[in-house]
């Protein structure tokens, strides 16, 4: 029987698990320098917004090149809505109306 | 939260959690009243996650997971933003090692919560504390911190009740999104765009003032050149890598430099783990 990707979720967890864990199990390890703090906290958005743009921005082809076509507005129109209104779920649902029409009436 | 801290360490000394003494009947009601709006707000929680579980589950079935791949991780990984991350990044065939270095990136914030929650907790059996915080998530850690500052000590049940409102929606969403995306034409429906604009979204739900904004402009600016030479894979990881820097070199805002550590991100609002 194939692991698949079980060995990857577990190194996953590898690395999620100590940053959970050890300030509780072993206090004073949290006590990093303030701009390290800053970095892990930037980290987030900095990664998410990298992916972001790497799967809407940039083909899966070899060589990789720009997309042009309606995804990329569609995921502008997420992130504005998402702005607007803290939630993700009305965001992601009018990413996928916007290119649901445009690939209906042929644009996409 | 009303502000009250009455003093950690002397409730803690009146532990198990769920054993307060007869004489305390006005403290058990200010327990029981926390609680019901713990579980209140634990069921808003619930009732957003399930919906964006279905989004990773979808999510995953396009990167070509297996049931069981997905299952394992929303049990043990439990952490939604790189969850998402992982299924983009396999799909896009990126090798593991950079997975596990964005994951390493995304839910190194994990740090600051467990750091906030330590004083509740020090006083439970080590084992427990470990147990407790395999899911000492994004939501976890607003639901339970918020009650444990409104009675001014640790909770046990509380803080089960905090975990398993996103735990069980997170975990149900993501199998029936899963089961339920085999049977559409994705790419007709344009679902195959709910990955990336799910992660443009959690990056935004994320920032809380302009370094963040930054950090995340950043990240965009390094990773697509170098993804257009280098591939998806290498571009993702330099923009998660040099993309901090960008926000580190702004000011910080007053609400950034005024930041409690108490406070978790804002993607604790978006409906993930």
């Amino acid at each position: 029987m194939s692991l698949g990707l079980i060995p990857l979720v577990v190194l996953m967890w590898a690395v999620t698990f100590p940053a959970r864990a050890l300030p509780m199990l072993a206090p004073g390890i949290d006590r990093l320098p303030p701009v390290a703090v800053t970095y892990l906290r930037l980290a987030g958005p900095a990664a998410l917004a990298a992916l972001a743009a790497m799967n809407c921005l940039v083909t899966d082809a070899t060589p990789p090149s720009l997309v042009v076509g309606i995804e990329p507005v569609a995921v502008v129109a997420c992130a504005l809505i998402v702005a607007r209104t803290r939630l993700l779920l009305p965001g992601v649902v009018a990413a996928v109306v916007i290119v649901a029409v445009a690939r209906a009436l042929g644009a996409g | 939260m009303n502000g009250e801290r009455p003093g950690i360490a002397r409730a803690v000394d009146a532990e198990p959690a769920d054993a307060e003494p007869a004489d305390a009947e006005p403290a058990a009601e200010a327990v029981g009243e926390s609680r019901r709006q713990l579980t209140r707000d634990g069921l808003a929680i619930a009732a957003y996650a399930l919906p964006v579980g279905l989004v990773y589950g979808l999510a995953a079935l396009q990167a070509h997971f297996t049931l069981l791949d997905v299952v394992a991780a929303s049990v043990v990984v439990l952490a939604g933003g790189s969850q998402f991350a992982a299924a983009g990044m396999v799909k896009a065939g990126a090798p593991w090692l950079a997975i596990v270095g964005v994951t390493l990136l995304i839910n190194a914030r994990h740090l600051l919560y467990s750091a906030a929650a330590a004083p509740y907790t020090i006083e439970r059996p080590r084992k427990e504390r470990a147990f407790m915080a395999h899911f000492l998530t994004d939501e976890t850690f607003a639901l339970s911190l918020a009650h444990f500052r409104r009675i001014g000590r640790f909770d046990r049940r509380g803080y089960w009740i905090a975990a398993m409102a996103i735990f069980i929606p997170w975990n149900v969403g993501s199998v029936i999104g899963y089961l339920a995306g085999g049977a559409v034409d994705t790419h007709r429906l344009g679902l195959d765009i709910a990955f990336p604009a799910a992660m443009a979204g959690l990056s935004l739900g994320m920032v809380s003032g302009r370094r963040d904004v930054a950090a995340a402009l950043g990240a965009v600016v390094v990773a697509v050149p170098v993804g257009l030479a280098g591939g998806a894979s290498v571009g993702l990881v330099a923009g998660a890598v040099f993309g901090p820097f960008f926000g580190l070199a702004v000011p910080a805002s007053p609400m950034e430099e005024s930041s409690n550590p108490e406070t978790p991100e804002p993607s604790a609002e978006a409906g993930l783990p």
